[in-house]
C-alpha cells in the first residue's frame, strides 16, 4: 500500500508541477492589472503596460513591452480600438501565437459588453472616434462585473488545473463587489443629475452609471487638444448652464481645466481614473472610493 | 448573490449580442485594413538640384533631390490583414510622379506568420530590409522629410529587396532579437540577382529596454552584404554621344550601429516627448567599374571602396501637436582603383570633399493624422553649398496606422 500512497503523491506533483509556473498576464491598462489580480491571486504573474500617468491612446511600440508580450500567457486588453496605435504591432512583433486574435490569449475586455456612443456615421472630422463605441468601460462597476466573470472564465480555460481556484476568488470578488457597488450608490446618491465638463470622453460610462450628465469636453473633438478658442467658448456656455466641475484624469494637462476653474469658479478635480492613478486608488476599489470622495468633495456634498 | 447571477446572465446576453457587431465593426466586415497616405511639398534651392552630387559615392536608387517648387511626395495605398490565424499580409503602393510620368511602384508585399512558437517568425516576399534603425520606416513615418545623407549615399534612400526573413525573439525580458535575411539581389545598391537569385544577405541583432518609466531604448547591428553584378548608377552624356552609365561588378558589405533613445516625462508622450538617434555605416567595396557606352574600348578599372557616414538626430515635442527636429549628417570615402579617371567619371572620386549636411525642422500634427512640417537644409553634399527650404505635408487617411519604435 506505501507504494500506491507514493504513487498518489507523485501523481498530484505531476498536476501540480505545472501550475507552479505562474500563467504570465500583460495587462495593456492597469485596471486590467488589478481584475486579473483579483481573480488569480498569487497563480498569475501580471505585468501592466502602462500607468495612470500615461495616456493609452498613444503608447509606444516599444521593445520592452514586445519581450513581455513574447513571453505572455495572456494579453488583457480594453480592445474596442483603444490601443489601435501599439497593440497590433506588439502581437505582430512578439511571434507569440497563444495571444493572436481567436486564441485563447487574447482577451479585450470592452469587446464583451455593451458599448455606449457607437457611432452612426464614420468621418475622422468628427476626431479620432472608436467605430466600436466609447472603449473607457471600466468605470461602470456593472460591466466590470460582467467582464470579471468572463476573466474568470478565460482564465479557468487556459489553466484548468487551477479553475476552482479563480472561481472561488470571483466569487468572493463579486460579494465584495456588490457590497461595495450598493454602498457607492448610496453615496452618490448627491451626484445624481449633476453636469460635469470632461477633458476628454473617459468618463462615459461612470457618469452614465452614476445619473450624471457631460454638457462638454475640453478637447474641441476627441483626440484634439484644447484650444484657447474653444476654453473661451466653454466659459460662456458655463455661465449659462449650471455645471458642477470639471474632471480630468492624471495624466491629462491639467493647464485648461484649471484655467477654465480659475474663469468660473467652478472647481477643477483630478480623479485616478485608473488603478495607480492616486494614492488611495491602489486597487479597483480603492479607485472607486477615491473617485467618489473627490466628486463628493468637489460638488460640496 | 442572486442579484450578481442575474446580473451575469444580462451580461452575457448583451455580450453575446454586442461581440457580434463589434467583430463586424472593428474588422471591418472580412475586408484588409486599407489605407492611403498623401504627401505633398514646396520645395526652394539655392543651387540647381539637377547638379547634384554626393562625390566618393555611386548614387542610384531614389537618392536625386525633389525638383524645385511645387511636387507631389510619394502617394501610398497600403492593404494589410491577418490572412488566417497562422499568416499576415500586407502590400504597400507607392505612386509618385517621374518627369511628368505616374509611376506605381510596389513598396512592399510580404507576407509574415504569426507566432511558428519558440519565438520564431518568417518573413517573405518584399519588405524592408531590417538592417539600420530608420530603413524599416515608410517615408511618411521619418522626421525628416529627406533621408539622412548616408541612407541617400549607400542605399539610393531605402534597402528594400525580395526574399526572406527568419528571426527569433529570446525570452527574456531584455528585448534580444536575432535575425537573417536572404534576398535576390537585384535592386540598388545589389544589382544582378546573382546566385542564380540569391545575391544579397543580411544578418542583425537588437537589444532594448526600458530605464525607470520615463526611457527606453533599442541598439542594433547589422550586416549586409551582396554578390553584385552589374549595379547601374546616375549615368551623363558626353556631348551628345550616347549616355556613360558607371556601373559595378563585385563584393559589397556594408556594417551598421543604430541607437534610438526616447524619453517622455513619467512616459506619457502625449505633452512632450525626446528621441534621440544616431546610426553608423560603413561600406566595403571590392570589383570592378566599367563604363557603360564608352569606348571602344569599354573604359573600366578595378576598384576598391571603402565608405562611411553618419547621422546624429533630436526630435523634439515640446507641447502637443509641435516639434522640433535639429540633425546633422556626416559622410567620408576612401576609393582607389586602376584608372583614376575612369573612378572620377563613376562619381567615385571624393574631389578632396567630406560632405556634410545640418537640418532644422518644424512640425505640427493637428492630429495624429495629418502633419505639415517646414525644414531647412544646409546642404554641403559637394563643393557648391546649398541651402534648402521644404514645406511639406502628410497626411493619413482609412485604417489607424501603428508605428514602430
Amino acid at each position: 500500500m506505501p507504494y500506491i500512497k507514493s504513487l498518489i503523491v507523485i501523481c498530484l506533483l505531476c498536476v501540480a508541477l505545472p501550475s507552479q509556473a505562474a500563467l504570465n498576464i500583460f495587462a495593456c491598462e492597469p485596471e486590467w492589472a488589478s481584475l486579473s489580480q483579483e481573480i488569480g491571486g498569487e497563480k498569475l504573474s501580471i505585468y501592466s503596460a502602462t500607468t495612470a500617468k500615461q495616456d493609452v491612446h498613444s503608447i509606444q511600440a516599444r521593445p520592452s513591452l514586445i519581450a513581455k508580450m513574447r513571453r505572455a500567457d495572456l494579453v488583457v486588453c480594453t480592445g474596442a480600438e483603444l490601443e489601435a496605435g501599439w497593440l497590433p504591432l506588439l502581437l505582430q512583433r512578439a511571434s507569440n501565437r497563444k495571444v493572436q486574435p481567436g486564441q485563447l490569449g487574447y482577451f479585450m475586455a470592452a469587446e464583451h459588453v455593451e458599448r455606449l456612443d457607437v457611432p452612426q456615421v464614420l468621418d475622422r472630422s468628427m476626431g479620432d472616434i472608436h467605430a466600436g463605441g466609447n472603449p473607457h468601460v471600466h468605470l461602470d462597476p456593472y460591466r466590470l462585473l460582467i467582464i470579471a466573470q468572463l476573466l474568470n472564465k478565460r482564465l479557468g480555460a487556459i489553466d484548468p488545473s487551477n479553475a476552482a481556484f479563480y472561481q472561488a476568488r470571483l466569487e468572493d470578488f463579486q460579494t465584495r463587489w456588490q457590497a461595495a457597488i450598493n454602498r457607492w450608490q448610496a453615496q452618490a446618491q448627491p451626484l445624481k443629475g449633476l453636469s460635469v465638463v470632461t477633458h476628454h470622453k473617459d468618463w462615459r460610462y461612470l457618469l452614465d452609471w452614476l445619473g450624471m450628465k457631460a454638457v462638454a469636453t475640453l478637447e474641441p473633438k476627441p483626440g484634439l487638444p484644447p484650444n484657447a478658442s474653444h476654453l473661451a467658448k466653454l466659459k460662456k456656455q458655463m455661465a449659462e448652464q449650471s455645471v458642477a466641475m470639471v474632471i480630468r484624469t492624471a495624466y491629462q494637462e491639467a493647464r485648461p481645466s484649471k484655467w477654465l476653474s480659475g474663469k468660473t469658479a467652478i472647481p477643477a478635480v483630478q480623479l485616478p481614473y485608473t488603478v495607480g492613478g492616486s494614492a488611495k486608488a491602489s486597487d479597483l476599489f480603492g479607485l472607486f472610493d477615491e473617485t467618489l470622495a473627490l466628486m463628493l468633495e468637489a460638488s460640496g456634498q | 448573490m442572486n442579484k450578481v447571477s442575474i446580473l451575469a446572465t444580462a451580461g452575457l446576453a448583451v455580450c453575446t449580442y454586442s461581440s457580434l457587431s463589434t467583430a463586424q465593426q472593428i474588422n471591418n466586415g472580412m475586408n484588409p485594413a486599407i489605407s492611403v497616405v498623401l504627401q505633398g511639398q514646396y520645395v526652394d534651392y539655392k543651387q540647381d538640384p539637377e547638379d547634384y552630387e554626393l562625390p566618393g559615392f555611386m548614387l542610384g536608387g531614389e537618392a536625386g533631390l525633389a525638383e524645385a517648387g511645387f511636387g507631389l511626395g510619394h502617394g501610398e495605398l497600403v492593404m494589410s490583414s491577418n490572412v488566417d490565424d497562422m499568416f499576415f499580409g500586407k502590400l504597400t503602393l507607392a505612386i509618385a510622379e517621374h518627369e511628368g510620368a505616374t509611376e506605381t511602384e510596389l513598396e512592399e508585399a510580404y507576407i509574415e506568420t504569426l507566432g511558428l512558437g519558440s519565438g520564431i517568425t518568417v518573413k517573405a516576399g518584399r519588405f524592408f530590409s531590417n538592417v539600420g534603425y530608420l530603413n524599416g520606416q515608410h517615408t511618411h513615418a521619418w522626421d525628416f522629410i529627406d533621408a539622412p545623407l548616408v541612407y541617400r549615399g549607400l542605399f539610393g534612400n531605402q534597402l528594400i529587396d525580395d526574399g526572406m526573413q527568419l528571426r527569433w525573439l529570446a525570452p527574456t525580458d531584455l528585448f534580444l532579437q536575432v535575425g537573417a535575411e536572404m534576398g535576390r539581389g537585384e535592386r540598388f545598391p545589389a544589382g544582378g540577382a546573382s546566385d542564380e537569385g540569391k545575391g544579397s544577405q543580411a544578418f542583425f541583432i537588437e537589444l532594448g529596454g526600458d530605464v525607470g518609466v520615463s526611457h527606453s531604448w533599442q541598439v542594433g547591428l547589422s550586416h549586409w552584404s551582396a554578390d553584385v553584378v552589374g549595379r547601374q548608377s546616375g549615368g551623363h552624356a558626353h556631348g551628345g554621344g550616347a549616355t556613360e552609365v558607371p556601373t559595378f561588378t563585385g563584393d559589397s558589405d556594408v556594417s551598421a550601429l543604430d541607437v534610438v533613445w526616447k524619453w517622455a516625462p513619467d512616459g506619457n508622450f502625449v505633452q512632450r516627448n525626446l528621441k534621440l538617434q544616431f546610426e553608423y555605416f560603413k561600406r566595403e567595396e571590392d570589383g570592378t567599374v566599367e563604363l557603360e557606352n564608352s569606348g571602344p574600348p569599354v573604359e573600366t578599372t578595378t576598384y576598391k571602396g571603402e565608405q562611411t557616414g553618419w547621422y546624429a538626430q533630436a526630435v523634439y515635442q515640446f507641447r502637443p501637436q509641435w516639434r522640433v527636429g535639429l540633425r546633422y549628417d556626416s559622410l567620408d570615402s576612401d576609393n582607389t582603383g586602376s584608372d583614376e579617371d575612369v573612378l572620377a567619371e563613376a562619381g567615385l572620386d571624393d574631389e578632396g570633399h567630406k560632405p556634410e549636411r545640418s537640418s532644422l525642422m518644424f512640425d505640427y500634427a493637428h492630429s495624429e493624422f495629418s502633419l505639415v512640417r517646414l525644414q531647412f537644409n544646409r546642404d554641403k553634399s559637394y563643393e557648391n553649398a546649398d541651402n534648402q527650404v521644404y514645406l511639406q505635408y502628410v497626411m493619413s487617411l482609412g485604417a489607424h496606422g501603428a508605428h514602430l519604435f
